[in-house]
């Protein structure tokens, strides 16, 4: 076992080497032609660092757009040799890079941008959320005609439906970020509180600002609370929590997979 | 040695695919094809060009739901599907990720791909994932390995994977025997295919002082199931001489399709993929790299199968 053993101690210092840029090269690297193998590593050096970051700057574009290129990939190459992906599958990595950014202290003057940052990586697992129909109309209409047993009413969330609810402006700042390259932004208090659904409508990831209590019901909801014990939750976060315009808004926009009233208990 | 899966691709030159038979087994169309970009959906299925196959990253479509899947199974039903591996890290000492082989028979059930392809590299140690190719040293511990990984990629999966050489830039000095003899041991023993990327051949050579027509002669060529052709950047190392850059992000270099021809020479028509991961250009420009490689193999002049191929999903 010599030789394998051998074998994996190569490839664990090139690993190692590929994500620390003060860390010399393995021993047993060569070049044809004499020269200084770290010079040829730092292409994979850079080969993986720099896909990682690309990655990230697609999840997350207007977080780029705010700090600008160089700033971006600078704290984007922090986390990713801090927490390069744990999975083959790319689609995700970064769901873990707001929190980096919350804890990266040359971005604290911009105190909204990790809350940005949730916002772009639930559009990001918006988009590849699993497919589910809508609950149908009339399913709707018979499971609200529930009466006194309203309450009592299960919701299953589309797949791809996630809450978010920031004390900055993140919702009215990305909007703005979305106009076409001449059109100007328009100047957002970043001090409001704000809140939004993100969700996929058919192939389309929308980001629905919505009340702080429709946010605080989807979360109960999610959670696992029946339609009144989620009411009477978002009532408690928001005085002003509407059941039938936040059950509106999410049946207009296909937000709901699923709705039944459990069996009576039998008793 | 493995026992000889079931095949998927039959590449041999003398196999019966040649022959004509036009059942999924026969692999890929004798044809040029393109890279599915997200950004090509809509206009490859409004426009549908008249194309080989498309080839995907197996990795990219390892998603639950939405808009990919919505649009490959659309692209699926009317083309072939090479379905393209970067994550499996053949070459890795740690064993194959199995629950990555069930993710991947997933999506082979579902897509029925022509073909299915892996790299001679690693990509993963530990529970890192580097997103990169990374290169291995050319020893009897590496092919042992490298084979063990591949028998247990067509049992698992089913098929005769293809495996394709790659672009490196450094090389090991535990290395004993040469790349092109490791490759043929390989396919040798497990009776995997060669996906030739002629790129890396270019790029690999340069980078390694080698004669890259040296390097396609000590090839089974017989054994191809795909080429790869794609465009690199220039650096250089630290003396001075050039050193390329496997970065999919420009057009075919002139010196990659004289290498191309030299295959088509020897082989004749072969599913041709033009790969452009970065820097992606408007479709139109990469069916004119695909027209211009449909060309050069004479296929479009051809009737062969391949042209009727309409793989139903």
């Amino acid at each position: 076992m010599t030789g394998a053993t051998a074998l994996g101690d190569s490839q664990r210092q090139f690993a190692a080497a590929l994500l620390d840029p003060q860390r010399a090269a393995p021993p047993g690297l060569r070049a044809w032609n004499g020269s200084d193998p770290a010079a040829r590593l730092a292409v994979y050096r850079n080969n993986v660092v720099c896909s990682l970051v690309d990655a990230l700057a697609d999840s997350f574009p207007v977080v780029r757009q705010l700090v600008g290129d160089a700033f971006f990939r600078a704290m984007a190459g922090l986390f990713v040799r801090e927490s390069p992906p744990r999975s083959r599958v790319l689609a995700h990595y970064g769901k873990e890079f707001p929190a980096f950014v919350v804890g990266f202290e040359p971005a604290a003057g911009l105190p909204y941008l990790a809350d940005l940052a949730r916002l772009e990586a639930s559009r990001v697992v918006a988009y590849h959320a699993a497919d589910a129909e809508p609950v149908p109309d009339e399913m709707v209409s018979l499971a609200l005609a529930s009466g006194e047993r309203m309450g009592e009413l299960r919701l299953g969330l589309h797949p791809s439906v996630n809450a978010l609810a920031s004390p900055h402006a993140v919702v009215s700042l990305w909007a703005a970020h979305q106009l076409d390259d001449d059109g100007e932004i328009e100047p957002v208090d970043v001090d409001l509180p704000e809140s939004a659904l993100i969700l996929r409508t058919g192939l389309e990831v929308l980001v629905l600002p919505a009340p702080r209590g429709a946010v605080e019901f989807v979360e109960a909801v999610r959670g696992g609370l029946n339609l009144g014990d989620a009411a009477v939750r978002a009532m408690a976060a928001a005085p002003d929590f509407d059941l039938t315009t936040t059950l509106t808004l999410l049946l207009a926009h296909g937000a709901l997979s699923s709705i039944h009233l459990p069996p009576r208990p039998s008793s | 040695m493995s026992s000889t899966p079931q095949a998927l691709n039959h590449a041999a030159t003398d196999s019966p695919a040649r022959a004509g038979v036009s059942d999924q087994a026969a692999g890929l169309p004798w044809r040029a094809g393109i890279g599915l970009k997200p950004q090509h959906f809509r206009e490859v299925l409004a426009t549908r060009p008249d194309l080989g196959f498309f080839e995907v990253h197996a990795e990219n479509y390892m998603v639950d739901g939405g808009p990919f899947h919505h649009f490959l199974t659309q692209v699926r039903a009317h083309y072939a599907l090479s379905l393209h591996g970067v994550g499996l890290s053949i070459g890795g000492i740690d064993p194959l990720d199995e629950s990555h082989l069930t993710r991947l028979a997933a999506l082979i059930e579902r897509y029925q791909p022509a073909s299915f392809s892996e790299h001679l590299a690693w990509s993963s140690h530990g529970d890192a994932f580097y997103n990169d190719l990374l290169p291995v040293p050319y020893d009897r511990q590496t092919l042992d390995r490298v084979c063990e990984h591949i028998d247990r990629v067509q049992e698992r999966l089913g098929l005769r994977m293809l495996l394709e050489n790659p672009s490196t830039y450094l090389e090991f000095e535990a290395s004993t025997m040469s790349e092109t003899a490791f490759l043929r041991e390989v396919l040798k023993r497990t009776g995997c295919g060669l996906l030739l990327d002629v790129n890396n051949v270019h790029v690999s050579c340069t980078n390694h002082g080698h004669d890259a027509l040296a390097y396609l002669r000590d090839l089974p060529l017989g054994e191809v199931g795909e080429v790869h052709l794609a465009g690199f950047a220039r650096d250089q190392d630290a003396a001075g001489a050039p050193l390329l850059i496997d970065s999919h992000g420009s057009p075919v270099d002139e010196a990659v399709w004289g290498l191309y021809a030299h295959v088509v020479a020897k082989l004749g028509a072969v599913p041709t993929l033009l790969e452009r991961d970065n820097d992606v250009p408007a479709l139109q420009t990469l069916l004119a790299e695909a027209g211009r490689a449909d060309i050069m193999m004479g296929a479009q002049a051809e009737p062969r199968r391949c042209g009727h191929y309409w793989g139903g999903a």
